[in-house]
């Protein structure tokens, strides 16, 4: 089974958000059960920085052997950062979800609405595994 | 309701993620898919495949039954020797590829995919009815088992004193493996040397057990259905319901040295098909490796430089061999250049290649 922190903020679309609490830039990534879910991820594709999104677009898409899916925006604002690291790399996906394999950070406009707390993502998940 | 197979207990032991694939309940991977891939190319992969049908067809015309069913000529076939060959409707469309052993003179092994299998069995049965041969379906009765890579041939050589090194590819003998009675084949469908045992049910899992422990130190790792695909795909090797499918001739395919118009008799199939058999087809199935990092899938539009469709991919996968995506597509039959796969909306460039990407050395 795997780990659900409980500092961080989740999508049913099975992204992970951290920074919340901290300020307006936010980072996101995909959670760890997305991942063992996907398999070997071969390919990730992040917004451009500078890029104004708005929650529940797709803005990029990752790629595993078997399957894609696209990655959405939790929030809305400006994509200020991306990892270039994931995008050279995408097995960090999976061996670091949390971690290393985060994809790209945005600044805040608006409000994140709809996002769910570690208990919530673990009762979601719980339910379609 | 997926099936499970004879051996799913061994698979959530094992920590597998179990998938539906075709009606059944399959180890899709155990870890990493890649790893096991790997494992296949470089030392051993050990594979359930008890979503197999295996049917028998027995009796003194069995050869001549097939002969009839089937788009191969199977009564030319030596005991002991098996053939890829193909089930075809009257119209020539493929119901589905095959292979077939013949065990004695008077009994074959008729070998179908899991999506497939009732209906060859149904087909078989009706087929073979003016002639003395009767067909039986086993499947629940076998389970399947595969060891493919370059080290299956030692870690065989510890579970079974069957002479091996005389088993030639495409031939099967019956033997004993680790203390049971098995059917040894040396067959697959990775690109490797390797063998499929085919087994009672309940031996499934001692013999599982078995080829573990045996496969240990040869570097040998449980597989699932995720890298059995990857590998098939970079041996060129047909899947039934992507490269084949019963709205296309053997011919389409370029698997047009299947259909024996040699051979004595009448074949279901061959009223429809002899007409094909110098027509150069409209399509052809061919290799495309991407350039960029992105997929080819199954169902995908293959474009040509001023946008036009030109063919559609059939299945497609990251390439561990190569390190870059492929594919198989059907494509118009005057292009080789200048086309692209359109990926979700982009135009991603491939080249085209000879089948298979990968060729054991």
């Amino acid at each position: 089974m795997s780990s659900i922190p409980d500092d961080l903020h989740y999508t049913k679309e099975h992204e992970w958000i951290a920074g919340i609490d901290d300020g307006l830039t936010l980072t996101v990534g995909i959670t760890a059960y997305a991942a063992e879910a996907l398999g070997d991820v071969v390919y990730v594709q992040v917004p451009e920085v500078g890029a104004t999104v708005a929650a529940g677009e797709a803005v990029g898409e990752v790629e595993s052997t078997k399957s894609v899916s696209d990655i959405f925006a939790p929030v809305g604002g400006e994509i200020v950062e991306v990892n270039q690291a994931v995008v050279d790399d995408p097995s960090l996906v999976n061996s670091d979800s949390y971690g290393d394999g985060w994809l790209f950070r945005v600044r805040l406009e608006g409000d994140a609405d709809d996002l769910l707390s570690a208990e919530e993502y673990a009762a979601l998940t719980s339910g379609e595994s | 309701m997926s099936r499970p197979t004879p051996l799913r207990g061994v698979h959530e032991a094992l920590g597998a993620t179990l998938t539906d694939f075709a009606g059944w309940l399959m180890p899709l991977r155990y870890g990493s898919e890649s790893t096991e891939h790997n494992a296949v190319r470089q030392a051993a992969g050990l594979f359930d495949l008890s979503h197999m049908g295996e049917i028998f067809v027995t009796g003194p015309q069995a050869g001549e039954a097939l002969d009839y069913a089937l788009v191969g000529y199977l009564s030319a076939l030596e005991p002991g020797r098996a053939r890829y060959t193909m089930i075809v409707s009257p119209s020539g469309g493929v119901l589905d590829d095959l292979i077939v052993y013949r065990l004695a003179n008077e009994e074959f092994m008729v070998v179908a995919n899991a999506s497939n299998y009732p209906r060859v069995a149904a087909e078989l049965t009706e087929r073979a009815k003016s002639f003395d041969a009767a067909v039986d379906d086993r499947s629940e009765q076998y389970a399947l088992v595969a060891v493919q890579g370059p080290r299956s041939r030692a870690i065989m050589g510890e579970v079974t004193d069957a002479d091996l090194d005389g088993l030639k590819y495409y031939a099967g003998l019956p033997a004993t493996v680790a203390g049971r009675e098995a059917l040894i084949a040396r067959t697959g469908y990775t690109g490797e040397d390797g063998f499929e045992l085919f087994v009672a049910a309940a031996d499934a899992e001692p013999l599982w057990a078995a080829l573990t422990e045996a496969g240990a130190a040869h570097g040998l790792l449980p597989a699932g259905l995720s890298a059995r695909d990857t590998l098939r795909l970079e041996a060129g090797m047909p899947l039934y319901g992507n490269e084949l499918s019963a709205d296309l001739t053997p011919f389409d395919a370029g698997l047009g040295r299947v259909v024996r118009f040699d051979k004595p008799g009448d074949f279901v199939g061959r009223a429809a098909l002899e007409p094909l058999k110098d027509v150069p087809p409209t399509r052809r199935r061919v290799g495309l490796v991407a350039t960029g990092r992105r997929v080819p899938r199954h169902g995908y539009p293959v474009v040509s430089e001023d946008g036009a469709v030109v063919g559609e991919v059939t299945s497609g996968a990251p390439s561990q061999s190569l390190g870059r995506p492929i594919a198989m597509a059907y494509v118009d039959n005057d292009l080789s250049t200048g086309l692209a796969v359109d990926i979700r909306g982009s135009r991603e460039p491939v080249d085209v290649v000879d089948l298979p990407f990968y060729r054991r050395k």
